[in-house]
C-alpha cells in the first residue's frame, strides 16, 4: 500500500483527482437542488463524441469534450423554447445520439479493438502531468466563476420565477452554469470516465444534504466526500486494478450509506 | 373610470395565444395604490398566467403592459416548493436576492407575526408558516405593489381568514397597491376593491356587490358559489339582504 503512494503515475493520478472533487462537490449540489442529474449524465455521455473527434482529427481529447458538451447544451436550451418535447425526451434524444456517435467515432479512430475504455471508465495510468496542471487549472476557473454566480445560482435554484421576478437574469445564470458542468465533464473524464461522472457529483452532494445547514456548509461537505471518496477509491483501484472510476463512485456509495445513519440536521 | 395613467400597473388589451390556444383574450386590469383587485375564475382561466405576463415573466402575444417607472414590486408565487431542496433557514430565504439588515429582517417576520421563525428550517415550516415568511420577503423589497399568487392555498380555513386579514392590514399599514388571484371565493370578496371574474377573457368585474350580482359571476361558478359568497358578504354589507338567504347568514355566525 505504501509503496503505490511513491509511484509518481499514482501521485499524479490522486493530485488531479483531489481537484475534481474539489469542484465535482459544489457543481453536484447544484445538480442536486436543481433536479438536473439527468442532464449532467447526458452532456458527460455526449462529451465521447467529442473525444472521438479529437481522436480522428487528432486534436486535444479534452478540449474535444467540453466543445460538444457545450454544443449539446446550447442545442438543447434552443430546443426547449420550442416547447414542442419534453425536457428528458430531448436529452435522451441528443444524449445519446451524440454517445452512439461518439462510440462509432472513437471505433473509427483506434480501430476495431478499441482500447479506450479509459475514456468510459477512467484510468489513473493515462493521467500525465500535462493533465494534472489542466485539471487543476480547469478546476480554478470553474470554482471561481462559481463563486462569481454564487447569489444569483442560489436565488434561481430556489425559486427561478422568484429570482427572474427579482431582477436575477436567470438565463444568464443557467448558460454559465451549463458551461461549468461541461467543463466539470472534462476534468473529470479521465479519472471517473465519462459514464460515471454525474455519480462523483451526485453521490457526495447527496450524502451532504443530511447533514448541512446552509447551501455553503452542504459545499463544503461534498467537497470533502467527494475528496475522501476519490482517495479511497484510486487506492481501491491500485489495489485491485480495475478501472478507477467505478471505485470512486462505489467508495462514494460507501460514504452516502454512512451518512444514513446520521440524524438529518433538517 | 380613473385616468389610466395613475395606475401602478396595468394590462392592455393582453391576448395570448399558445400553440393556437387562446390563453388570455384581450384583457383589461389596472391596480392602483391602496387597491386590492382580486382575480377569481376556474382552475385553468389564465390568472396565473396573466399575472406572469404583468410581471414580464413571459412573452405576450399583443397588447401591453404599463408599469409605473421604478415601480419596487414584491411577489408571492404560487408554487413553492415546500420542501425545498436547498437547505437554508428563513433569514436567509428572506436574503436570497437582497441584502436587508437584521432590523429589517425582524421587522418583516414581525409584520407577518413570525418572529419566532427567523432561524427555522424552511422546510419545517407549514403551508401558512411558510406563506407568511414569503410575504416578509416581499414586503422587505418595500412594494409599491403587492402580487399575491393564490395567498391561502395549503393553508386551513382558520388560517386562511388570518392571511387575509394580514393582507388586508398590509395594505392598510404599506400603502401598497395589491393585486392577487385567488379560485377561493369567500373572503376574497369582502377584502376586495375590485374583483376581476376571467376566464381566458374578462367575463365581469366591478366591486365585490357588482361582481357576485352578475350573470355572468353565476354563469362561472354556478348559483350556489354566487348564494354562498352573497352569504358570507352579508355581514359587510346589511343594506341589501335578499329574504332567502337569511338562512345561510344566521346559520353562519
Amino acid at each position: 500500500m505504501t509503496s503505490i503512494l511513491t509511484e509518481p503515475f499514482f501521485q499524479r493520478a490522486l493530485l488531479a483527482g483531489i481537484a475534481v472533487a474539489l469542484v465535482s462537490g459544489p457543481v453536484g449540489c447544484f445538480i442536486v437542488w436543481r433536479r438536473m442529474a439527468y442532464f449532467g449524465e447526458s452532456l458527460a455521455h455526449s462529451g465521447l463524441l467529442g473525444v472521438g473527434l479529437g481522436l480522428l482529427f487528432s486534436f486535444n481529447v479534452t478540449l474535444g469534450a467540453v466543445v460538444t458538451a457545450v454544443v449539446l447544451a446550447l442545442l438543447l436550451l434552443a430546443l426547449r423554447r420550442q416547447q414542442g418535447l419534453a425536457t428528458d425526451t430531448l436529452l435522451g434524444i441528443l444524449s445519446h445520439t451524440a454517445l452512439a456517435l461518439g462510440l462509432i467515432v472513437v471505433g473509427l479512430a483506434t480501430g476495431a479493438a478499441s482500447d479506450h475504455m479509459d475514456i468510459l471508465f477512467g484510468d489513473v495510468l493515462t493521467v500525465s502531468t500535462y493533465d494534472v496542471w489542466a485539471v487543476w487549472i480547469g478546476a480554478g476557473v470553474v470554482l471561481a466563476s462559481l463563486a462569481l454566480m454564487w447569489r444569483d445560482l442560489i436565488a434561481t435554484s430556489v425559486h427561478e420565477e422568484l429570482a427572474r421576478a427579482e431582477g436575477v437574469k436567470v438565463e444568464r445564470v443557467e448558460l454559465g452554469f451549463i458551461l461549468l458542468i461541461a467543463v466539470m465533464t472534462a476534468i473529470a473524464m479521465k479519472i471517473v470516465g465519462l459514464l460515471l461522472i454525474t455519480a462523483l457529483m451526485v453521490i457526495p452532494a447527496a450524502a451532504a444534504r443530511r447533514m448541512a445547514t446552509t447551501p455553503e456548509s452542504m459545499a463544503f461537505i461534498a467537497a470533502a466526500i467527494a475528496g475522501l471518496s476519490v482517495i479511497s477509491g484510486l487506492l481501491a483501484s491500485a489495489f485491485i486494478g480495475g478501472a478507477s472510476g467505478p471505485c470512486v463512485v462505489l467508495a462514494a456509495s460507501c460514504f452516502f450509506a454512512l451518512t444514513l445513519a446520521v440524524p438529518q440536521a433538517s | 373610470m380613473l385616468k389610466a395613467n395613475d395606475a401602478l400597473l396595468s394590462a392592455r388589451d393582453v391576448t395570448l395565444n399558445l400553440n393556437g390556444r387562446l390563453i388570455l383574450d384581450h384583457v383589461n386590469l389596472d391596480v392602483r395604490r391602496g387597491e386590492i383587485v382580486t382575480v377569481i375564475g376556474p382552475n385553468g382561466a389564465g390568472k396565473s398566467t396573466l399575472v406572469r405576463v404583468m410581471l414580464g415573466l413571459r412573452p405576450l402575444t399583443s397588447g401591453r403592459i404599463e408599469r409605473q417607472a421604478n415601480l419596487n414590486v414584491g411577489y408571492v408565487p404560487q408554487q413553492f416548493p415546500q420542501t425545498a431542496n436547498v437547505p437554508m433557514n428563513v433569514k436567509r430565504l428572506l436574503s436570497l436576492t437582497l441584502k436587508p439588515s437584521d432590523k429589517d429582517i425582524d421587522r418583516a417576520l414581525d409584520e407577518v407575526g413570525i418572529a419566532h421563525l427567523k432561524e427555522a428550517r424552511v422546510a419545517s415550516l407549514s403551508g401558512g408558516e411558510l406563506q407568511r415568511a414569503l410575504l416578509a420577503r416581499a414586503l422587505l423589497r418595500k412594494p409599491d405593489l403587492l402580487v399575491l399568487d393564490e395567498p391561502v392555498q395549503a393553508v386551513d380555513f382558520f388560517g386562511e381568514m388570518k392571511l387575509y386579514e394580514l393582507i388586508s392590514g398590509i395594505r392598510k399599514s404599506h400603502g401598497c397597491g395589491i393585486l392577487m388571484v385567488s379560485h377561493d371565493l369567500h373572503m376574497v370578496m369582502a377584502e376586495s376593491d375590485h374583483v376581476v371574474c376571467l376566464n381566458g377573457h374578462v367575463c365581469c368585474e366591478g366591486g365585490p356587490e357588482k361582481v357576485q350580482q352578475d350573470p355572468e359571476f353565476a354563469k362561472l361558478f354556478g348559483p350556489s358559489a354566487a348564494r354562498m359568497i352573497a352569504a358570507y358578504a352579508h355581514h359587510h354589507d346589511h343594506d341589501h339582504e335578499p329574504h332567502e338567504h337569511h338562512h345561510h347568514h344566521d346559520h353562519k355566525h
